[in-house]
């Protein structure tokens, strides 16, 4: 008999003081014949209802269009992927639904509308309602019969979430909340029926959530505002004038708010990596074309070299976000099923998966929308004068693509949370960190940390990827045997600590995708996915070196900087590899294939 | 009403063509394949009149076993059940010949089809199916309407159109506007899975027809700008480079 071998079950952060077999993550090219079916529907949605429309959608004339869009995509089951059978949803695996906010996010604003019913809308009483309130709400929010908006955000309370003054108060005879207050960047404010407000109870320390139907009256809102970007989401003020909220409507329990607006936002951040992916494909899609067709000195500038840098290092960086946000998300759907086969009840089992990869979530935030940043930027460059007119494709995704470093909690305080949550595990015992820098520590100071490899596939890679964990390790003691606990009032130095988990992560995950896909496809078959992950891991080693030396520089001094410094240009090295012939190869195929092919 | 509708497994429109075996064989490797265009138009109008009739359809495809992912997304469209004629379809009358052994069998109040192929747009199909079985096919149906056992059709004729009724069962080869090309919904994806899809091996049948090669259109030469004023320039190079004067 065949015995099923258990997969060995990995745990969020580990990936920087752990070996992993490329055996063990998912890769997109795994997804089934139903989830490309799945992704293809979604694609024929998007270029038969939305495409089309993108002009009229940001002119934003009226709040209907995007509402009956909305709705459009939940007649197709788009809206109904999160939410469990039993409510009438689907019922999907987590990775499903990014695969489809990756095709969904190449739709400029209805991507905001659609994220923000789908995400913050619906997931609140997915995961926090009782079953009174699935069944009353969930039906009808994943059909898009009724459209759902999150107001978290006030004037004066933005990323210290748990300020906000909204209050709500019992009233006299016990049977309602009266929710008075002001919410500010209220997504879909304009046409929902649904509002999940977050407000304190009396002079309570936490935030409460509610769930408020638009019918409750005592709802206001200003016009929509204007903005940058993302011109048709319809995004406004939302005024509380003594809402009437029946009691049943508290989302969990009393205190509970702040801890799911932090659960609910942890999920819409890998996501939102996934949704800025979509994004960046067409970015480079738009690139490609306009390169191949422009000509300047008699050649379309897509022969130049500077054009094909710009067009390889898109297509590197969209592969190396898809890489790591996947293999993310198979992880979150591994320990879900973990815990569920250990007796957690299903919503708790997807909050605690999420939670153990809140790391995770967060460093996909922030590689998500700077990969998307850089892919439009450099499109509007590739376009030349033409990007800068309205006239242009790229204009609108240059313009769409900057609130992705603001929203869901900005980059920097992403960027925090995830050196904050590695210390703190670490404090718990949770993650076996200390060990792991005492290792490096020792194995530094007897003159250890050079590059050993071989002439095996991805020996090399693996072999920089290991010393560049080293490196942080390095650093993030050092900075924390400085600091102590006072190391989170170091912003700068969390940042480049930050930034030196960030290219690990990235980098393992192609490392290991590339690993994969040579042992299904043969090495052969894979070459142009092989000069994408030597020529990121270049700049990945020249990250780490540079964040290392910022914050190394931020506090240590004398013998000690000077040991340091000499042990991260160790950790650092790389053998030599001309990138650019390289990013010559990958830009070469990708014209040839019109868009982002893989 | 027992409906079927013949798909075809076509390589998607956009797709870049190029030749294998000294021109013989397309070269399918990473090609993306899509129900044909007409196909679906056909399956719509034809998912409509199932549900206007409370009726049963069945789509089929002659072709090996890598067309099954086109047959599930007619399933996930809203087919209740598939068949697939287990043979590479190497012309019109082999494909026809085959979907007739079937349609003998089961007796369809209706069948139909694109008013061709998009990959080799023979257009001959339906009118062979017809005659085989020994009932009326009328092509290219752009309007299907049921009323009892009589159909009202609209077909396309040069700077027209001609109206038609017509009684079941019949052969319809089908176009644009007969119905809005319908996008599988989740469920229907996720239900396809468990429809039944039934394997046949094909009849023998005379090869008729053999293809010896294949030409692609010659790629489209450099584009020359001549300024509006420079007519006698533009004469010269009609004569000299381009040589059709």
């Amino acid at each position: 008999m065949q015995t099923v071998e258990q997969k060995e079950l990995i745990k969020g952060g580990e990936f920087l003081i752990k070996d992993v077999n490329s055996a063990q993550i998912f890769i997109q090219e795994e997804f089934t014949e139903e989830q490309a079916m799945m992704a293809q529907a979604c694609l024929d949605f998007l270029n038969k209802e939305i495409e089309p429309r993108l002009e009229e959608i940001d002119q934003a004339k009226s709040p209907e269009l995007m509402r009956n869009l909305v709705k459009k995509a939940g007649e197709l089951g788009l809206l109904a992927t999160a939410v469990p059978a039993e409510y009438e949803g689907l019922g999907m695996s987590f990775n499903t639904s990014m695969l489809l906010a990756d095709y969904v996010g190449m739709a400029h604003s209805f991507a905001v509308a659609f994220s923000a019913h789908t995400g913050i809308g619906t997931l609140p009483i997915v995961y926090y309602g009782n079953e009174e309130q699935k069944r009353k709400y969930l039906p009808k929010l994943a059909s898009g019969e009724w459209i759902s908006c999150y107001c978290l955000t006030e004037p004066d309370s933005g990323s210290d979430a748990n300020s906000g003054k909204t209050r709500a108060t019992l009233s006299a005879e016990g049977k309602h909340y009266i929710i008075n207050g002001q919410k500010m960047w209220i997504t879909n404010a304009g046409f929902a029926d649904i509002f999940i407000v977050f407000a304190k109870i009396d002079d309570d320390k936490n935030l409460s959530a509610f769930i408020v139907e638009k019918g409750f009256g005592g709802i206001t809102m200003n016009e929509p505002e204007k903005k940058l970007g993302i011109k048709g989401s319809d995004t406004r003020q939302v005024f509380f004038n003594d809402c009437h909220v029946p009691v049943e409507n508290l989302l969990s329990e009393r205190g509970n708010g702040f801890k799911i607006a932090v659960n609910i936002l942890n999920i819409g951040r890998i996501k939102l990596a996934a949704s800025c992916n979509g994004a960046a494909k067409k970015a480079l899609e738009h690139s490609v074309r306009y390169a191949k067709e422009r000509k300047q000195f008699n050649t379309a500038i897509a022969n130049f070299g500077a054009i094909k840098e710009k067009i390889a290092k898109q297509a590197t960086l969209i592969f190396v976000n898809e890489s790591a946000y996947y293999r993310a998300g198979q992880n979150i759907d591994d320990c879900i099923e973990a815990f569920i086969a250990n007796g957690m009840p299903e919503a708790e089992a997807k909050l605690k998966a999420f939670e153990q990869f809140a790391i995770e979530c967060a460093i996909m935030k922030v590689f998500g929308s700077e990969t998307l940043d850089y892919c439009v930027d450099e499109a509007v460059q590739i376009f030349g004068g033409m990007g800068y007119s309205a006239e242009a494709p790229v204009e609108r995704c240059y313009r769409d693509s900057r609130i992705n470093r603001i929203f869901e909690g900005t980059n920097e305080i992403n960027r925090m949370l995830c050196v904050g949550t590695i210390v703190k595990r670490a404090m718990k015992g949770e993650l076996n960190l200390m060990p792991a820098i005492m290792e490096v520590q020792k194995e530094l100071m007897s003159g250890g940390g050079d590059l050993r490899f071989d002439n095996s596939f991805m020996s090399y890679e693996k072999a920089v990827l290991k010393n560049l964990k080293k490196a942080t390790l390095m650093t993030a003691g050092a900075a924390v045997q400085k600091f102590t606990t006072n190391l989170q009032n170091e912003q700068e130095v969390m940042l480049n600590l930050a930034d030196m988990l960030i290219q690990v992560y990235t980098l393992e995950s192609a490392i290991l995708r590339l690993e994969k896909l040579a042992s299904i496809r043969g090495q052969a078959s894979v070459a142009i996915q092989a000069d994408m992950v030597r020529s990121f891991l270049l700049e990945a080693a020249d990250t780490v070196y540079i964040s290392g030396k910022n914050a190394i520089n931020a506090f240590a001094e004398g013998e000690m900087h000077k040991a340091l410094m000499g042990s991260l240009r160790k950790l650092s090295r790389t053998e030599a590899y001309n990138a650019k012939e390289a990013r010559r190869r990958i830009a070469d195929f990708i014209l040839e294939q019109g868009k982002y092919p893989f | 009403m027992k409906i079927l509708v013949c798909i075809a497994h076509v390589p998607d429109t956009t797709s870049k063509i190029s030749f294998v075996e000294n021109n013989r064989k397309l070269d399918k490797n990473g090609l993306q394949f899509v129900i044909g265009p007409y196909d679906d138009f056909a399956l719509a109008r034809a998912v409509e009149l199932r549900d206007q009739t409370g009726g049963k359809l069945t789509v089929l495809n002659v072709g090996t076993a890598e067309t099954e992912p086109t047959i599930r997304k007619a399933l996930a469209i809203g087919a209740d059940n598939a068949i697939r004629v287990n043979a590479e379809p190497t012309d019109a009358y082999f494909v026809a010949y085959q979907i007739a052994e079937v349609a003998k069998k089961e007796n369809f109040d209706l069948i139909l089809m694109g008013r061709e192929s998009s990959d080799y747009n023979g257009g001959q199909v339906h009118g062979m199916v017809g005659e085989l079985l020994g009932i009326p096919s009328v092509s290219p149906v752009m309007k299907l309407d049921l009323n009892g056992n009589v159909a009202t059709l609209a077909r396309e004729i040069e700077g027209g159109k001609e109206y038609l009724e017509i009684s079941l069962p019949f052969v319809a080869g089908c176009q644009e506007p007969i119905a809005e090309w319908k996008i599988p919904n989740m469920k229907g994806i996720m239900a396809s899975r468990t429809k039944p899809l039934k394997v046949v091996e094909p009849v023998p049948v005379e090869m008729l027809t053999e293809s010896i090669t294949h030409e692609l259109p010659p790629a489209k030469g450099a584009c020359k700008m001549i300024p509006a004023d420079e007519v006698e320039k533009l004469v010269e190079l009609l004569k000299t480079e381009a040589k059709v004067l």
